[in-house]
Order: C-alpha cells, then structure tokens, then sequence
C-alpha cells in the first residue's frame, strides 16, 4: 500500500487514489485527420514497463485532481510526483 | 503436580489449576500454559494425524511454526476454530479442544492404511491416478476426496464474536519483543520517537527470558535477569506502546503493515462478555525494525516425525519456561552448539540425556559444560531409524563417513522417550521479503540473510542471522544507533559472556542403509511430503522451486513451510549439483500466520457490508409496502405490490395507470453534475454526440456520452439553467463514473477550458409526474403557471415555487407519455412527493417503481445504457444515428466510429423482436439463433429486454442480433431449455410511433 504525496494535498493513503494507466498520452488535436493505424495508436497501445514508468494518477477520494507519477514498477519506488501540464522531471 | 511438571517457574502460576478438555477427556494445567505445555505435562504427545499418511503425530515445537498440534477448539458451538496451533492457545478454564484429520480417533484412525500403501501415494499421486474414467470424477473422486482431505472442520452458523480494525500512525514500529526487540525499543522511545512494540506472546523476552544459565550474561548477570530489568524499565516509557498477542500479519510497500491483536481468545468463555475479539491493526509506520528471530530446523532422517519428536529448543522452553520435562530419557540430535544448552538444562534438573552429534567434534564451552555434567555424546553419527508407534521407544544410530555422505560400521539401538532436534537455525525473514526485501545467501551456516533494502527498514538480531549473543546485543545497538541517527546508548559497553560458537555441519539430507525409496523422511509434516517426493519431482522434470512446491505441496500447508522450506531447497540443490544460493527461495507472501475472516472484514459485515443510499422519500416508499432493488449503493423503489400482488400484477397495474391517467417515479438517483464556466457549452459539444451550442437557455436535450473507443457510455438529459450553467443528469449507477470521466478530460487534455463540475446528485429530489393527467396536477400544485405546450413545450424548463420552496420543473418523458421533473432541494423531497400523491389522488396517481419504468420506455424503444448496451454498442448499433452529429469537428469518441471495426455491417445491432405467440414473454439474456438444424448453432445475437406489455397487450422485447438493421420482419429463433420460440424482428418502437402522448 503505496504512501502517495499528493501535489496538492500531501501525503496520503493510496486507498484515496486510482491509477489513470500510462502518462502523456495526448489526445490527438485532429483525430479525423488520422489513419485507423495512428488513431489505434493512441486509443490502444500502452506501454507496460517493469522498471521507471510515468503515469497518470487521481485523488479520487480527496482533492479530485489529476497528477503524474514517476514509479518504478519493479519495486514500487515512487521517484517524482507532478502536476499536469508540468515537464516531467529529467532522470 | 504431574510428574512431567519437573520445575517450578516463574511464567506459569501452579497455584492456579486450570482445567480443560481434549478428545473428550479431562485435564488439569495452570495458569500460564499453552494447550501445547498443558498436554506434555499430562504426558500427551500424541495429538493428531498426518494429512495424507495419517501417522500419528505429536506436538513438535513452542511457536508459530508447529506443523502438527493443530487442533479443532470449542467444537460444536458457534464460537468453534479449526486449524488452531496448540502451541499458541493460551490455556483457559473449560476449553476444549479436539484432534483433526482423523476418524474414528486418533488413537485408531481408519485412514492410517494409507501409511502402508505409501508406496503407492507419491507426488503428484492425485493428478496421476483420479484421471479416468471421467464419469468417476464427480460420483466418486471428488466426494472420496473432499472426505479425506481438508483440515478441520469449519463453523456453520455465522460468527457471533466482534472485531475491530484500528488505523495507527508510529514514528518507529519494533516487531518482535525478543531481546534485540527490547534493545531497540528502548533506543526508540529513550530518543522522543513515538514507538510501538509488538510481540505475538503473551509476554516479552523471546527465547531469553528463559536463558538462565552461567554459560550466558549480561554485565554479570544471568541474561534472563538482565532481561527482567530491561523489560522493567521499558514499561515504564511513556512514548512506547507495547502490544503483546498481536502478531504481525502483513508488510506491506511504503512501510504499511497489518498485525492482528488477540483481545479475548485467551480468556475463558464466559469471561469474554461479548466484546471483541481480535483487532486488526493497521500500521503506517516512519521506520520498521525487524526483531522476528529465528526458528529451529529439524534435520531430515528416517522416521522423523514420530510423536515425542521435538526441536530441541522448544524442549527446553518447555522446561524452563513451562516447567514440564517432555521426556525422563531425553536423546539430543543435532548439528550445532544450540542444543547443548537444552542437554545442560535437562542434566541440572537430574534428567537423562545423551547427545548425537553430526558433527565430529566441538570444543566450544558449552559441550565443554555438557561433557563435564556427564552427558555422553556420540560424536560423528546419525540416527538410521526410529521406533514407537504413539510415542517414540527407541533410534537405531550409525557412524557417518568422513564425508558423510554415508553411513559406517554398526548400528547401535539407544532407549529414549523424547529426542530434540536442531539441525541450526533459519531467520525468520518472511516479513523482510513481504516488504521487498532481497536476500543473501550464507554459506557457513547455510541461511538466507536480508539485504538492507531502504532506509526506513532494518533487521536486527537473530532474523538478521545474528545467533550468538554478544553478536545480537552489539549489532543491535550498533544497527539501530545508525538507523535511528543516535549518537549514543546505554548498551554501548555493554560485557557479554557466550559460551556457543556458530560451527555446524550441514547435511539436508542425512544418509541411510536402508534404501531411499523405503525411508520416510519427512520435510513438510503438514503436507507429508518427504525427500523421496522432492526428488521424484526432480526426476520427473521438474525444476524451478516454486513448480517443485507446487507438485509435491512442500510448504503450501498452513504453516506456509516455516519448518521445511530450507530442507527442500538444500535437497533439490544436493540432488541437482547446484549452490544453494543460486536457487532462490519461495515467495514469502501475507499473512504470516493464519488470519480469521473476522479479522479481515472488522465490522463491515450484515448491514455495515457497504453503504446504503436511500432518496429523501425513502421513508414514504417504505409505508407504502414498496418492494426495493439495489441500483448501485442506492435503494430505489422496484414496484408498489397491493395486498398480496406479486411483481408481475403489481407492474402491469403500474403501467397500465401511468399511461391512462397518472404515475409518479422518484428519480432523485439519477446523477446530477452541475456544470459552470464561460466554456459550458464547448465541454459538452466536446463530451456528447450531438451539438449544444444551439441549445437556448431553459431548453433540455438527451445527449449521449461514448467512451473514445466509440461505445456508448452514459446518457441522460441536460438542461441549459443559464448562459454559462448546465445541470447534467446521468444514469445512477454511472455518476461517480461520469463525473470522473469529466474530470479527468477537463483536467489533462483541455486545462484551457474554463468549466467547474460538481456532483449534486444529493443535493436534489426529483418526483417525475407522468400520464395523461399529469399536467393538471401539475396545474394543481403550481396554479400560477401555465402548462400549456405554447407557454411551457416538451423538453423545457421552468423554475416556481410550492409556497416559498424553490422548483425546477423540467417537460422531459422517459416514457414517451406527457411527464414532468420536479427537483426540489433534497430535505423538501418528501413534502414534495406527498403533495403529489394529495393532489394526485382524483386522477388516482399511481406510484411506480423502476420495473414499470422499464416496462414503460421499452414499449417506446428507449435504451437503457449498461442493460441494453454492454461496452461493445457504437450510437450507430443502436440505430440512434440521429443523435450523432455530422458537423461537429471532433467529440469524445468520434474517430472510433469508423473504425474498420465500427463500421461493419454485420455488428450486433438493437431491434425489437415480437413473439409469434403474444403472450410468450422471453427471458433476458436469451440467444437467438436463425438456423436450429445446423450445426454447431451460430448464436447471432441475445435478448436484452423483455416485458409483457399491458397497454399494447402483447410480449415485446428488446435484442441485439448480428446485422440486425437489415432484418426487419424476419424470423428468428429463441431456442430454450425444453422449446423453440419463434420470434420476428421488428421496429424497436412498439408503441406511439408518432410521438403524440408526450402532447397529451
């Protein structure tokens, strides 16, 4: 059970939160514009790292508030905790 | 006083008799005992049976890991256990207890034959015999073996007792009261930390506390002494929280750990008052120090498990601790220095005892010791075979080769009625690997040892493969000095005097004359399985450790192989020529010890299961004899039976009344998010199918939501309250999701978007009023308004008042009849409802509940999103095209839906289906199928709704069928258990296809 700092409200049980899978996936500007390749590219293919991953995560029962996480899925090590929109930091 | 009750002790009070019971005979102990203690005083060994070979077995070890004093407790009453080690029960007046695992008792136990025919019950032996014939599986096999296997038998009526779960918060949390525990704790709270010591006995000092002997001492006192004063003075600490019966169960990542406090179990029946039970604590802790210890290995020999078997150091425990001698002809086989310490304490107390030494010669002090009190010990030799049925009689020893990999000249047959055994000690590291922690593999005393894994968590004294005590006292204080940044401690010069020395010979597997394949050397006693069973594993292929576990149930027994595991793994590396090291070990996973159910789910049980969500009109429903289904967490009105109506009666009722004059449905579940923000309008164009920016303000319109992969997620209607404000409704049981959702779009992909969402789903009430008659109560309730489709249209809305209560009326039907939404404040909800009901009652308004709701929008073709559409739905499945716009640049889910995929012609596709029969109703979830004959029937699709429907009377239904769109007027088939029912396609709109009632 992970001790997650919250950007906005601390540190905080990881009851409180939910995992949004893989971080900076954005969305498309002009989907339409895309072939089925690249638009399943971005609707499907995730990657799934044993070893330091970004991801989106939610303070589902707290704060509301969507953040990034850098972890390390091997051992659970949370490295960085960010918000949107904020450069994830460099390794 | 029984003769085994050789010592008198301070642990166990022998004023006090307490008696109990077990197989049905009377016993006294006193006040102090376990079970465990209590029985050997009565010179019981014998308490139960093995669990395949079903040979007697006998009380092994003190603690946590005794494989086979297992016994049922209290049975035949509501409060009865299985599986409960007797080495850990407190003894308490009346208690009772019994032997598992054997029939008719476990003196003569019918399932014993499997002993002799062990021959022929190797490895693996039930997925290689109980294959064929496969008609014997269900009759036969699995009956056969669910008779005999199984340990215990469990309760059958729900548990009476309480349990707790409490949330702590600690700067340092010490596992484990042993000495090391005890050091650590004092550095802790001496040094203004707030520090939790927890100790699964009932008192504190491990195996110390009992170590009264001149060999060990501490600044010249006896090491228990020493010891008494130390746990003295930490009682007295004020920022130190000492739990004892607590044991921990689980530690987790982020130093997050679960330990289960026994509150009542030690107490006799009627003493526990009906207070709780067992606490679940649940720890989040700054910094963990690990103080498990070690537990005493057996060696593996032939016929190792016979009653009277013991390790050595639970039989010194027992009389030191206990006072009970466990045998007067007591034989010591062991590979190590720690066992002498048993031999010198038997021979101060004038018991005899002889000592077999693997190893071929020691000149620590201790042997020293044991030599000069007259103990002989035969050096260089092994014990070949053992005898005694209930209780051990006699061993048959030999010499070991100068390797020893095999045994030398003759045999020699030694009397004893007890024989302790130490084959060295394994740390206890299962909780330093639950919390990720690696391992380190030493090779002089072949044990696993933690690696440091972070700096919030260290491993102190023996669980950290510190045996000696000078080691344990020194490392521990220098360790937590470190971990804990203190510059100094009172334990710093602290003179030790140890007379062990850590030299063993390790061999995992002892040889023998007689042949493998006839020797019984046992490694898992719970499971039975023996070295024979590993290697046969290996030889049949397997390889990995965990599959070799797996095969042969090595370590999988109740005890999770806190005795056998490191003998398995010394096998397979001996017997597959690789290093120990290389091999790895088993996972180590939660909990360490068995944990009760109760203790899991503390008080969510019965009614505190999950919670409850009941509307404002809760109570009304409930007077008035409503039946309640469960919609997420919400109770919502199901139907309103009169008299002894049953469901069907009572919803053709309901329906019938909502569309010739007037029903009423509480709606207040419906999710409601209230949306605010100069970009109101672009959100929803980006999150619906269908455009908004249109939509002027007091107007509502349906929208529906997709997932980006282009299914349907979530519908409802919005309406336009203001400019920049939107009140969203979305189905009950999607709220939280939706809102969610929302979020997390607004959020992370367009934080530009000026828009605030928040959930007002409890905030308001809403009585939806539909029928023909509705608009003149409508009428009735807000005489100053006009209701007439020019002042007030279909799919608008206006605000009023009820006396000085706001309202929001909204004209929008989810029953194709004309039907108004009245949302009130949640506290007016049910003065709302009742006044509609008053007003009401000369159009005989007629309350009805979520069926008839169904009922009545599935005779107009309107979906249900998770009923009718299941995440593989595209708008264009559900033939609602209509609301997909085309001149929307983008919206969530729009590129998907011409996805090669969502764009086949032969998807499932939503049509109504009409049974040849009218008054055949079919079952939801029913497959249809367009050819019987061939074979294998393609299923080309499934019912999704059904009703019978009173107003058009005739069965409709609601079906999703494989290119479904191009089917209208088709036959289908519904095939059933026992019939064929022969459907047709249709439109998926049955009733008023013209939309004329909402004008009523």
């Amino acid at each position: 059970m992970f001790l997650i700092n919250c950007p906005y409200c601390g540190e905080r049980d990881q009851s409180e939160f939910s995992c949004g899978g893989e971080a900076h996936m954005v969305r498309p500007k002009q989907p339409t514009e895309l072939s089925d390749d690249q638009w399943a590219e971005y609707l499907f293919m995730r990657k799934n790292i044993k070893g330091v991953q970004f991801e989106r995560w939610n303070h589902a029962h707290g704060c509301r508030k969507w953040f990034n996480m850098v972890r390390d899925t091997s051992n659970d090590k949370i490295h960085a905790v960010y918000k949107m929109g904020e450069k994830p930091p460099v390794e | 006083m029984t003769k085994f009750r050789v010592n008198k002790t301070k642990h166990v009070d022998q004023t006090k008799t307490v008696s109990f019971n077990f197989d049905g005979k009377s016993y006294h102990g006193f006040d102090g005992d376990t079970l465990a203690s209590a029985l050997l005083s009565n010179g019981v060994h014998l308490v139960g049976r093995s669990f395949k070979y079903h040979r007697p077995r006998g009380i092994m070890s003190c603690g946590s890991e005794e494989p086979n004093a297992i016994c049922q407790i209290n049975e035949n009453t509501d409060l009865t256990e299985p599986n409960v080690r007797a080495t850990e029960i407190e003894l308490y007046e009346g208690l009772k207890a019994s032997s598992q695992n054997c029939w008719p008792s476990v003196n003569f136990d019918i399932g014993g034959i499997n002993n002799f025919i062990s021959q022929f019950i190797p490895a693996g032996f039930y997925y290689k015999t109980f294959m064929w014939p496969k008609s014997f599986w269900k009759k036969i096999y699995e009956p056969l073996i669910r008779w005999s296997a199984g340990l215990g038998k469990s309760p059958t009526k729900p548990d009476p007792e309480l349990y707790d779960h409490k949330h702590v918060h600690c700067d340092v949390l010490i596992i484990g009261g042993g000495i090391s525990g005890i050091i650590a704790s004092k550095i802790a709270a001496k040094n203004n930390l707030r520090t939790i010591l927890i100790e699964d006995k009932n008192i504190l000092g491990g195996s110390t506390i009992f170590q009264k002997n001149e060999n060990y001492k501490i600044n010249n006192k006896y090491s228990s002494e020493w010891l008494d004063d130390e746990i003295a003075e930490l009682q007295k600490l004020d920022n130190l929280t000492i739990k004892t019966r607590t044991s921990l169960a689980a530690y987790h990542s982020y130093n997050y750990l679960l330990a289960k406090e026994n509150i009542s179990d030690h107490l006799p029946l009627d003493k526990k008052n009906g207070g709780i039970r067992q606490r679940l604590w649940k720890i989040r802790a700054d910094k963990v120090l690990v103080a498990t210890g070690a537990i005493e290995r057996p060696l593996v020999f032939n016929n190792n498990d016979r009653p009277g078997i013991m390790l050595a150091n639970s039989v010194k425990k027992y009389l030191d601790f206990y006072g009970v001698s466990c045998g007067f002809n007591n034989v010591i086989f062991t590979n190590n220095d720690s066992a002498y310490e048993t031999a010198v304490s038997l021979k101060e107390k004038g018991i005899s005892v002889e000592i077999i030494d693997i190893r071929k010669k020691s000149n620590s002090k201790i042997v020293k010791n044991a030599e000069k009190l007259g103990v002989k010990i035969y050096w260089n030799s092994t014990i070949v075979n053992t005898f005694g049925h209930r209780k051990i009689k006699s061993i048959e020893i030999m010499n070991l080769s100068e390797d020893g990999s095999n045994v030398v000249g003759d045999k020699n047959r030694i009397n004893c009625d007890c024989l302790a055994v130490s084959g060295g000690w394994t740390p206890m590291v299962h909780m330093h690997t639950q919390s990720g922690g690696k391992l380190d593999f030493r090779e002089n005393d072949q044990t696993f040892i933690p690696t440091e894994i972070d700096e919030n968590h260290i491993n102190v004294g023996s669980c950290n493969g510190d045996f000696e005590l000078e080691e344990i006292i020194n490392n521990t204080n220098k360790k937590v000095k470190n971990f804990l940044k203190v510059s100094e401690t009172e334990f710093d010069n602290t003179s030790v005097l140890n007379s062990k020395e850590l030299d063993k010979r390790n061999i995992w597997l002892l040889p023998n004359y007689i042949s493998e394949g006839k020797c019984k050397s046992f490694i898992d006693f719970q499971n039975d399985s023996t070295a024979k069973d590993i290697k046969l594993a290996l030889r049949e292929g397997f390889k990995s450790i965990e599959h070799v576990k797996r095969y042969t149930t090595t370590g999988m027994a109740t005890d999770q192989g806190k005795l056998s595991n490191m003998h398995a793994l010394g096998i397979i590396a001996d017997t597959a020529g690789v290093k120990m090291g290389t091999l790895g070990t088993t996972t180590f996973r939660p909990p360490f010890t068995p944990l009760t159910f109760g203790s899991i789910v503390g008080r969510s049980v019965g009614k505190f299961f999950d919670i409850i969500r009941k509307t404002s009109i809760h109570e009304w429903h409930s007077q008035n004899n409503a039946k309640f289904e469960n919609v997420g967490q919400w109770k919502r009105p199901w139907y309103y039976p009169i008299n002894d109506e049953g469901l069907h009666d009572a919803v053709q009722r309901e329906s019938k009344a909502a569309r010739d004059s007037a029903g009423i449905l509480d709606a207040s579940t419906l999710g409601k998010i209230d949306i605010q923000g100069t970009d109101a309008s672009e959100f929803l164009n980006r999150v619906y199918t269908n455009a908004w920016s249109k939509l002027g303000i007091g107007k509502c319109r349906y929208g529906l939501m997709l997932n980006e992969d282009g299914m349907v997620y979530d519908d409802g209607v919005t309406t336009r309250l203001g400019e920049n404000h939107y009140l969203m409704t979305t189905t009950t049981g999607g709220a939280a999701n939706v809102l969610s959702k929302l979020e997390d779009y607004l959020q992370t992909e367009w934080p530009e978007l000026d828009v605030y969402l928040t959930s007002v789903t409890d905030h308001y009430s809403t009585a939806s009023v539909c029928g023909p008659n509705s608009k003149k109560i409508l009428t009735k309730i807000f005489p100053d308004k006009d209701f007439s489709d020019e002042a007030f249209p279909h799919m608008s809305y206006q605000n009023a008042k009820i006396d000085e209560i706001n309202c929001r009326i909204m004209r929008i039907s989810f029953t194709g009849e004309l039907s108004y939404e009245i949302n009130v404040e949640s506290k007016y909800g049910k003065s709302l409802w009742e006044k509609c009901i008053e007003v009401g009652k000369e159009f005989k308004i007629t309350p009805y509940g979520t069926e008839t709701m169904h009922l009545l929008r599935a005779e107009k073709g309107f979906i249900i999103v998770g009923q009718d559409t299941d995440g593989t739905m595209t708008p264009i499945d559900l033939q609602m095209d209509w609301i997909v716009s085309k001149k929307k640049y983008d919206f969530i889910g729009k590129r998907s839906l011409y996805r090669s995929d969502t764009i086949r012609e032969d998807r499932k596709q939503l049509v109504g289906l009409l049974t040849d029969d009218p008054n055949e109703v079919l079952e939801e979830g029913a497959q249809i199928v367009s050819d019987v004959n061939k074979k294998p029937i393609e299923m080309i699709g499934h019912v999704t709704s059904s009703y019978f429907s009173p107003n058009l009377n005739k069965s409709i239904a609601l079906a999703v069928v494989k290119s479904g769109k191009k089917m209208n007027g088709q036959k289908l088939i519904v095939p059933m258990e026992n019939k064929n029912i022969n459907v047709t396609v249709s439109d998926s709109v049955f009733l008023d296809k013209e939309n004329k009632r909402i004008y009523a």
